[in-house]
């Protein structure tokens, strides 16, 4: 997997540009996006004018400044917190806008298409057909009509080897801002300009037209609501206080209203979701919108075809069994005589199976001649010195050799069909030997990711065209939940429609375009950057390494995301309390003195009671910034346990922490002299 | 605080959980049309009344007309009850000759009773006639409590299947939660109550002479009837001023623990009956015991500060053991007293047994900021259900996020709609109570109906307008309530608190049955068991009671303090 560059959590460059960016991101039209800070924002310039008129007329401001300064701060921290998250992607957007532009095409023009003008790369319009050559940026997203070629996809994908892609099959996909290293190709194009999916990995790292995804959405609602019941309860305290004999200063009531609303995760919601998509990326999948890494989360049935993706997709040597009298040596020796001439994957797993588990290589004995496979024959083998090695089918075998086969050598045969394995025979002289296991190869490690899964509550099902039998087998030792046998197109389509009729999401992937209903059918479609163009249309995300095990990755950086801005709501709500604590008393103990006893944390003074309540607030935005980039790690220990640890961590935690933050800033202000 | 005591709160406890159980298995079965035992007897004379009526019971109704059907048949109803108040002297039953009332009381009332409220504005016994209290007030304790509880069924069929347009009919839930659950108990109870001395006469007032040879009239009616449903409704609207510390309407130590008994059943059997219909009973239970957790604490603190007396008067020589009984009953005792002042607005009841007024302050406190909570521990017949499923949706919405998945509740994913809707709901607590307490503590009108300077007098107008917006209906005392300023300001209070509740929840019905209902895995976070019982009370507490933490400050918190100071107001 080619993983693209690294960019370390605080690069120098990204944040002094963030900090640039931050003060123009205070403009209130682009604010009013994020409503809990956009009210900051306004309460800010409230207390500010407040002070100035203060100074202006020579009545004490300093508190009210202090405050002013630090209420500005709160705002700037959230804004800086989104454009570092933009920066971190913007300097990949950078190089794939160097990829895109000032392209020349050559456009197939004329009666046979026969002749080509020169046409900027912007100019192309969809079903226009292109000539790339050796050379060449292919201008745009197509479809290859004509060609074979190899194309260096690195822009994309940050992978530098070239791949192979071809008219007709699963290749046939090409995208613009790719080169073309070798050979030709004609290509229709099948996006428009502005459209293509360089263009839309741009929007997607520059995270600058990020619409809100639906839990977003709802979170916003939430934190909106939670807004206006505070505003609600600060401005009735006016009344309640005027009746109790106290008139509360303005710069006083916004500091309550401000540290009881929920700015941290206000400051921070934008930041965690460009920074999950920016961590998709990083991981070369690109999705078509927020909303798809959103689902990801939600998935708990994934489709996995076995080729490729749980298995090796070659069959490979798996145990040797002798006929009886013919020793396990010997018959490994047969074997791998047999096997010499075979340059097949196959054929290589057997050599390296007896080499690995018996110590066995031959060269070839002098004057050897090889006797290759053919379909007529179907078997292969060699010949020197009078004597003949063979291995193949075992009908093919047994027809070469004659004579019945020994009842053992019947029964392994047997079990290796039952198991799913494929049987081959080996004969030497015209004797029977023995039969060799090749097995579909699960993967080392898969049967662990699928318990991983299933613990958070994914189902996981193998798809694959082998047999009822083959296909058990392969299921029970790469231990998925359920698999889908000998499976047509259709098989899919209806086997994830009756999934999601009974209630449950299902993600998958797939290259091939009778693989697209399928992607498009499914809650989360990933297509592999290999396939072709009607596969990479179905789908909801493409996958630019091709790896279909990633999709296990992407159902996890879906779920971070959510419990990332679960986690930080939960804390920024737990703060609450402890703000009620070190705000109240300061206020009212001019009023009632004995409510001096709710000032549980002794903090100092009123004034360094709330100046530290709202610094605390202000600097715990920027405290949390590196954890809403990273993430709150994702554990694949069933929800319930996941939810204990992170109510344990973040809502007890948030219960607590600001007792402490707030204390320590009282001390260090009053150490200071500023209160 | 005495042993004695705590063994009467136990078992009055203890009782009532062991029979929400079954009741709860038994209301499901009612509101799901499902033959019980009192099918024979009154299958055919439910049958009769949609006959009469015109309802076909099979046909399902989409949320809006059963909000529609709802709010046009309370919207009749308060205009009927208006009507025969503001025109209670030309009506028939008036032995005493009571004459109207104003049109500032009528709306009070009328709003008061039709809303599940029952804040009285009015003295009872010098107000009403008996055809009032009959035909007006007994019967919308009945149909109020029904409503509430047709609502809590409707948002409860949002959870059993996907993709489902109806949430029942409201004209059957009405019919059969009056028929099947509340009648044939307030039957039962009504002959328990008179055999226990509670009058139920037409007669009219009797006038006795004392000992010391004064003159008395001893106010007389059709009690008992009206005293059942005022307790099993979770209404509270007593016959008398007094209400329950009467000793017509709540004559003995076992009268009182019937009582509390009776406001506690149906609210936590509801929460059993929840379960019940989702098919998943341990939700039932985890609602439940959410509830009963909350209640309990708050019974236990409020009998605790209640039990402890009041150190001012220890200090000035008062033998403390009995607590502070002030404004109690000898009958009932500090225990009982506290117990019923807890249970009186942990459900939105409003019934009293002791003047909450003279309440310590931290004992004050509890009730005070048990309505606040938004009356859900239990809270209402009905309005407590559906209430909490409110505050567990938000609970699963943040709590969820955190599992990583799009939060879902019962198999209904927890969306943008549900979340506007739940927020909007939530929204109407602050917004009247701290608004209206505000508003009326800084106009004149508002300030001159205190009886108390200070900080508890902020807490008599805060009492007020919580009680209103949380239709529990009780009041502090120490305030005048019938002035233009409160009827009105209140009344709509009581209507907002009602109904621009109730139909948000109806709506996130509507849109939770619509979507399909996902299977549980492993992903999915339970909504059982103590993590997520433990999880919705601090979202109670933390939504529900944060936002009243400044107001509660000024008030009981600052007279506590105070008092601890040895300063009074």
């Amino acid at each position: 997997m080619a993983q693209a560059e690294t960019i370390r959590l605080f690069d120098g460059a990204i944040l002094a540009r963030a900090a640039g960016d931050a003060f123009v991101k205070l403009n209130p039209a682009r604010l009013i996006r994020n409503p809990v800070i956009f009210v900051t924002e306004i309460v800010s310039i409230l207390v500010t004018v407040l002070a100035v008129r203060n100074l202006a007329t020579g009545q004490p401001a300093g508190f009210a400044l202090a405050i002013a300064l630090w209420l500005w701060l709160t705002v700037l921290f959230a804004t800086f917190a989104e454009a570092v998250a933009e920066g971190r992607g913007r300097a990949r957007a950078e190089s794939l806008r160097r990829a895109r532009s000032d392209t020349m095409a050559k456009r197939l023009v004329g009666a046979n298409r026969g002749q080509t003008t020169n046409v900027p790369a912007p100019d192309l319009r969809s079903g226009d057909l292109v000539l790339v050559e050796t050379g060449d940026l292919i201008p745009s997203d197509g479809e290859i009509v004509e060609g074979v070629a190899s194309v260096n996809e690195s822009a994309i994908t940050g992978e530098s080897a070239p791949v192979i892609r071809e008219a007709g099959g699963d290749r046939s996909a090409v995208t613009g801002g790719t080169q073309v290293v070798s050979d030709w190709l004609v290509v229709r194009i099948t996006a428009d300009p502005g459209n293509t999916f360089i263009d839309r990995m741009i929007a997607l790292v520059e995270g600058a037209q990020r619409r809100k995804t639906p839990n977003e959405i709802a979170l916003d609602i939430l934190l909106a609501g939670l807004t206006i019941i505070f505003l609600i309860a600060v401005v009735t305290l006016v009344g309640l206080a005027k009746y109790s004999g106290t008139d509360l200063a303005v710069p006083v009531l916004v500091a309550l209203f401000v540290t009881l609303i929920p700015t941290t995760i206000g400051g921070l919601l934008s930041a965690i979701g460009i920074a999950g998509m920016d961590r998709l990326i990083r991981f070369n999948v690109v999705a078509t919108s927020g909303r798809a890494v959103e689902a990801a989360g939600d998935v708990d049935t994934l489709l996995l075809d076995k080729t490729g993706t749980i298995t090796f997709g070659n069959r490979a040597a798996a145990g040797f069994s002798p006929v009886p009298g013919v020793e396990e040596r010997g018959f490994a020796d047969a074997v791998v005589l047999a096997s010499l001439g075979d340059d097949t994957p196959e054929g290589r797993s057997i050599l390296s199976f007896a080499r690995d588990r018996f110590g066995v290589t031959h060269e070839a004995p002098e004057g050897a001649t090889v006797v290759p496979f053919t379909a007529n024959t179907r078997v292969s083998g060699l010949d020197a010195g009078g004597r003949s090695w063979r291995k193949g089918a075992v009908e093919s075998v047994l027809a070469l050799t004659g004579g019945p086969a020994p009842q053992a050598f019947t029964q392994a045969v047997d079990r290796i069909a039952r198991s799913g394995g494929t049987p081959l025979a080996v004969a030497v002289d015209g004797r029977l030997q023995g039969v060799i296991e090749l097995k579909d190869i699960v993967k080392p490690g898969i049967r662990e990711r699928f318990a991983a899964l299933r613990q958070m509550g994914i189902k996981t099902v193998m798809i694959t065209g082998d047999n009822k039998v083959t296909a058990a087998a392969i299921a029970t030792e790469a231990g998925v939940d359920d698999f889908l046998a000998q499976a047509t197109p259709q098989d899919k389509l209806d086997y994830i429609r009756k999934v999601q009729a009974e209630g449950r999401l299902v993600a998958m992937c797939g290259d091939g375009t009778n693989d697209a209903p399928a992607l498009a059918q499914a809650d989360v479609g990933v297509a592999m950057q290999t396939g072709t163009q009607a596969a990479r249309e179905a789908g909801n995300m493409v996958d630019l390494d091709s790896d279909p095990t990633k999709l296990i990755e992407i159902v996890e950086i879906g779920k971070q995301l959510l419990i990332t801005r679960g986690s930080l709501t939960t804390f920024s709500i737990a703060n609450d309390v402890s703000k009620y604590f070190a705000i109240l008393p300061a206020i009212f103990v001019a009023t009632y003195p004995e409510l001096g006893t709710l000032n549980v944390m002794q903090l100092h003074s009123p004034q360094s009671a709330i100046l530290s309540a709202v610094i605390f607030n202000a600097l715990i935005i920027v405290a949390l910034v590196p954890l809403a980039l990273r993430g709150v790690k994702f554990r694949p220990i069933g929800a319930a346990a996941l939810l204990r640890r992170n109510l344990l961590v973040y809502g007890l935690g948030g219960l607590v922490a600001p007792f402490i933050g707030i204390k320590l800033i009282d001390v260090i202000l009053t150490l200071l002299g500023f209160a | 605080m005495t042993l004695i005591g705590w063994a009467q709160i136990a078992l009055v406890l203890a009782l009532v959980f062991l029979c929400a159980v079954p009741l709860g298995a038994y209301i499901a079965r009612v509101v799901q049309g499902e033959r019980t035992v009192l099918s024979p007897v009154l299958g055919p004379v439910e049958r009769g009344f949609y006959g009469m009526a015109g309802v076909d019971a099979s046909r399902g109704m989409g949320w809006l007309t059963y909000a529609t059907a709802l709010i046009v048949l309370q919207a009749v109803h308060f205009l009927i009850l208006f009507l025969m108040l503001r025109f209670q002297d030309r009506l028939p039953f008036n032995p005493q000759d009571q004459s109207a009332l104003s049109t500032q009381l009528a709306f009070n009332t009328a709003i008061s009773f039709v809303t599940n409220t029952n804040w009285q504005a009015y003295v009872g016994e010098t107000t009403m006639s008996y055809g009032s209290q009959m035909w007006g007030l007994t019967v919308h304790n009945f149909l109020s409590a029904a409503t509430g509880i047709a609502a809590a069924v409707a948002i409860t069929r949002a959870f059993v299947a996907g993709g489902v347009k109806e949430l029942g009919n409201f004209w059957v839930d009405l019919t059969r939660i009056t028929l099947y659950l509340l009648l044939p108990i307030v039957l039962v109870y009504t002959l328990f109550l008179i055999a226990s001395g509670v009058p139920q006469t037409m007669a009219g007032y009797v006038d006795a002479t004392t000992l010391e040879g004064a003159k008395q009239t001893i106010a007389l009616g059709p009690v008992a009837f009206q005293e059942a449903i005022k307790m099993l409704g979770t209404n509270g609207g007593g016959f008398f001023n007094a209400n329950s510390a009467h000793p017509f309407e709540n004559p003995t130590a076992l009268t009182n623990a019937v009582e509390i008994w009776s406001e506690l059943v149906i609210p936590f059997a509801l929460a059993v009956a929840f379960g019940h219909i989702v098919r998943d009973r341990r939700q039932g239970f985890a609602l439940m015991w959410v509830m009963a957790t909350l209640m309990i604490c708050a019974i236990v603190a409020c009998y605790a500060a209640e039990g402890a007396g009041n150190p001012l008067l220890t200090a000035a020589g008062i033998d403390p053991s009995m607590g502070n009984m002030e404004g109690k009953e000898v009958r009932f005792g500090t225990a009982m007293s506290s117990m019923f002042a807890t249970t009186t607005t942990a459900t939105s009841t409003g019934a009293v047994n002791a003047m909450h007024d003279s309440f310590t302050p931290l004992g004050g406190l509890i009730p005070l900021f048990l309505i606040q909570l938004g009356e859900v521990v239990p809270g209402g017949v009905g309005s407590g259900l559906y209430a909490i499923l409110v505050f567990a949706l938000l609970a699963v919405f943040v709590a969820g996020l955190m599992v990583g998945r799009t939060p879902e509740y019962l198999g209904k994913k927890v969306q943008a709609r549900e979340i506007k809707l739940a927020m909007l709901a939530v929204l109407i607590l602050p917004l009247c109570i701290l608004s209206g307490t505000a508003l009326c503590l800084v106009l004149p009108n508002g300030v001159s109906s205190l009886a108390n300077a200070g900080p508890h007098g902020l807490s008599e107008m805060l009492y007020a307008f919580s009680s209103a917006t949380g239709n529990n209906g009780s009041a502090f005392a120490g305030l005048t309530a019938d002035t233009p300023l409160l009827d009105y300001g209140l009344g709509v209070c009581m209507l907002l608190g009602r109904f621009a509740f109730l139909v948000p929840v109806l709506a996130i019905a509507g849109s939770l049955a619509a979507k399909p209902k996902l299977l549980p895995s492993a992903g999915t976070f339970p909504t059982h068991g103590p993590l997520f019982i433990g999880l919705l009370i601090g979202v109670i507490l933390i939504l529900g009671g944060l936002q009243f933490l400044p107001a509660l400050s000024l008030g009981p918190l600052a007279e506590h303090f105070s008092m601890l100071a040895g300063k009074t107001f």
